[in-house]
C-alpha cells in the first residue's frame, strides 16, 4: 500500500512540476465548449438539448489529450523498468497510474465543467447531472486511456493510434453520461444514468488493470 | 563456497531471432560477472531476463536454492536494476527520484541522510536537490548508481553503467563494486570497458 501511495506521490508531483500540461487540457476543453455556443447563436433550446453530448465530448477529447505523457515519459526514460523491476504487482502499479492520471485530468475536468455548463443555458439540475456524470464516468476513460496509452508504447505515431483505441470503448460511459444531462433537464430521474456509469467505471478497474499490465510486459520485453 | 545464483541452459529470444543460446553459469556470493561480447550478443537481452523483464524460451534461473519462477517477488526484491537508460524523472531532484524509486523497490522511503550518503559515493551530493533535468548526462548515470547502490539489494544487475562517465566514475564505480562485493553481493555487469577488478569473473558471450 506504501508503494501504491509513493507512486501516486510521484506522478502528482511530477504534474505539479509541469501545471502547464494540466493547463492545456483544461483550456482545451473550455474553448471546445465554448465554441459550440458562438458558433450555433444564441438558440437557448438547442443548446440546452445538445449540452450534455458536447461537453462530454469535450472532456474525452480533452483526457485523450492527457494521455500521451501517462506512460510515454516512463518508457522513454527507463523508469518502466524500474516498475518493472519493483517487487509490487503491476497491476497495482498501473491502478496507482490511473488514479494519479484521474486526479489530475478528470477531477479537475469535472469541477470546470459546471462553468461551461452555464455558457450552454443548462439549469441546476441539469449542471448537478453533468458535474455528478464526470464525477462517475471519467475514471472510466483514465482506465480505458491508459489501456491505450500502454498498448501503443513503442508504436509510430502512437497518438492517433491511441485515440483510435480509446474511442470506441469511451462510447458507453459517453452516453450514459450525455444521458445523465438530458434526464435531468427534462425532469427524469437521473439514477439509472448515474447507476450505469459507476457501473463501467467498477467494470474497468476489475479488468483493464490486468490488460494494462500485460500490456506494460509487452513494451518491457 | 556455494552458489547462491545458478542459470542452467538459459535460452532468450529477441523478436524472431534467439541472441542466448544454452547458457549457463553459476555465482557464488561476492563474486562479480563482467559480460562482454560485440555489439548484438545478447547482453543486454541476458540482463533482462535476469531481471524477468523478457521470459525465458527455455532454461532456469535459480536463487537461493530456489527457481525464480517460484517466487518472481522475492527475486526482485534482491534485485537492484540498471539498464541503458537512467529511469530518471527530469523535472524531480536527483535526491526525490532516488526516494521514489528506493520507496517502489524497497517499500520504505530511505531518509534524507541515506540518500546525501549514497550520492556522495558518487561526487554528486552537491545535486540533491538539484532537477535531473539540469545534469549532465554522466551526472544522471552517477545518480542513477547511487540509487543501485542505496537499495541494499544482495544482486545488482547493471547494463554498460560505464556509459557516459568520466575516469574519475569508473573509479568511483570499481570501489562500490569491491564494496559490494566485500559485503557478499553479486554483480552481473554488461560492459566493453575493461573495470579495474582483478577477482571478477569474465564471461564472453559469442554473437550467435
Amino acid at each position: 500500500m506504501s508503494r501504491f501511495l509513493a507512486l501516486i506521490a510521484r506522478d502528482l508531483r511530477l504534474v505539479w512540476r509541469r501545471p502547464g500540461d494540466l493547463g492545456m487540457v483544461l483550456a482545451f476543453f473550455a474553448i471546445a465548449c465554448v465554441l459550440f455556443p458562438l458558433g450555433i447563436g444564441p438558440e437557448t433550446n438547442l443548446l440546452q438539448r445538445i449540452a450534455g453530448g458536447v461537453l462530454w465530448c469535450a472532456a474525452l477529447f480533452a483526457a485523450l489529450l492527457s494521455l500521451d505523457r501517462l506512460f510515454l515519459a516512463d518508457f522513454e526514460d527507463g523508469a518502466l523498468d524500474l516498475l518493472l523491476a519493483a517487487p509490487f504487482p503491476l497491476e497495482m502499479a498501473a491502478v496507482a497510474k490511473c488514479v494519479a492520471h484521474w486526479l489530475t485530468t478528470g477531477l479537475p475536468l469535472a469541477l470546470l465543467a459546471p462553468l461551461l455548463g452555464v455558457a450552454f443555458d443548462l439549469d441546476g439540475a441539469g449542471i448537478a447531472a453533468l458535474c455528478l456524470g464526470l464525477l462517475l464516468g471519467t475514471p472510466t476513460l483514465s482506465l480505458i486511456g491508459a489501456l491505450a496509452a500502454a498498448l501503443t508504447l513503442g508504436a509510430r505515431r502512437g497518438g492517433a493510434l491511441m485515440a483510435l483505441l480509446a474511442l470506441p470503448l469511451c462510447v458507453p460511459t459517453l452516453i450514459f453520461g450525455a444521458g445523465a444531462v438530458e434526464a435531468a433537464t427534462t425532469g427524469e430521474g437521473l439514477a439509472t444514468h448515474l447507476g450505469l456509469l459507476a457501473a463501467l467505471a467498477l467494470m474497468a478497474l476489475a479488468t483493464v488493470p490486468w490488460a494494462i499490465a500485460a500490456a506494460l510486459r509487452q513494451a518491457g520485453e | 563456497m556455494a552458489p547462491v545464483l545458478r542459470v542452467d541452459a538459459l535460452s532468450c529470444r529477441r523478436g524472431m531471432r534467439r541472441v542466448v543460446e544454452g547458457l549457463s553459469f553459476a555465482l557464488a556470493g561476492g563474486e562479480t560477472l563482467l559480460l562482454s561480447g560485440r555489439n548484438g550478443s545478447g547482453k543486454t537481452t541476458l540482463l533482462r531476463a535476469l531481471a524477468l523483464f523478457v521470459p525465458a524460451e527455455s532454461g532456469t534461473i535459480t536463487w537461493r536454492d530456489r527457481p525464480v519462477s517460484e517466487d518472481p517477488d522475492g527475486w526482485r526484491r534482491d534485485v537492484a536494476w540498471l539498464g541503458h537508460l537512467d529511469g530518471l524523472k527530469g523535472d524531480l531532484a536527483a535526491g526525490e527520484n532516488i526516494a521514489a524509486a528506493i520507496h517502489l523497490q524497497c517499500g520504505v522511503a530511505p531518509s534524507r541522510a541515506a540518500i546525501v550518503e549514497a550520492l556522495e559515493r558518487f561526487g554528486m551530493a552537491a545535486a540533491v536537490d538539484r532537477p535531473v533535468r539540469s545534469l549532465s548526462a554522466g551526472q544522471r548515470r552517477r545518480v542513477a548508481l547511487a540509487r543501485v547502490a542505496l537499495a541494499g539489494a544482495p544482486v545488482w544487475l547493471l547494463d554498460e553503467p560505464l556509459n557516459a562517465l568520466d575516469s574519475a566514475a569508473q573509479a568511483e564505480l570499481t570501489a562500490a563494486l569491491t564494496h559490494h562485493a566485500e559485503a557478499g553481493g553479486l554483480a552481473i555487469v554488461a560492459t566493453h570497458t575493461p573495470l579495474d577488478l582483478p577477482n571478477a569473473r569474465r564471461l564472453e558471450l559469442a554473437a550467435p
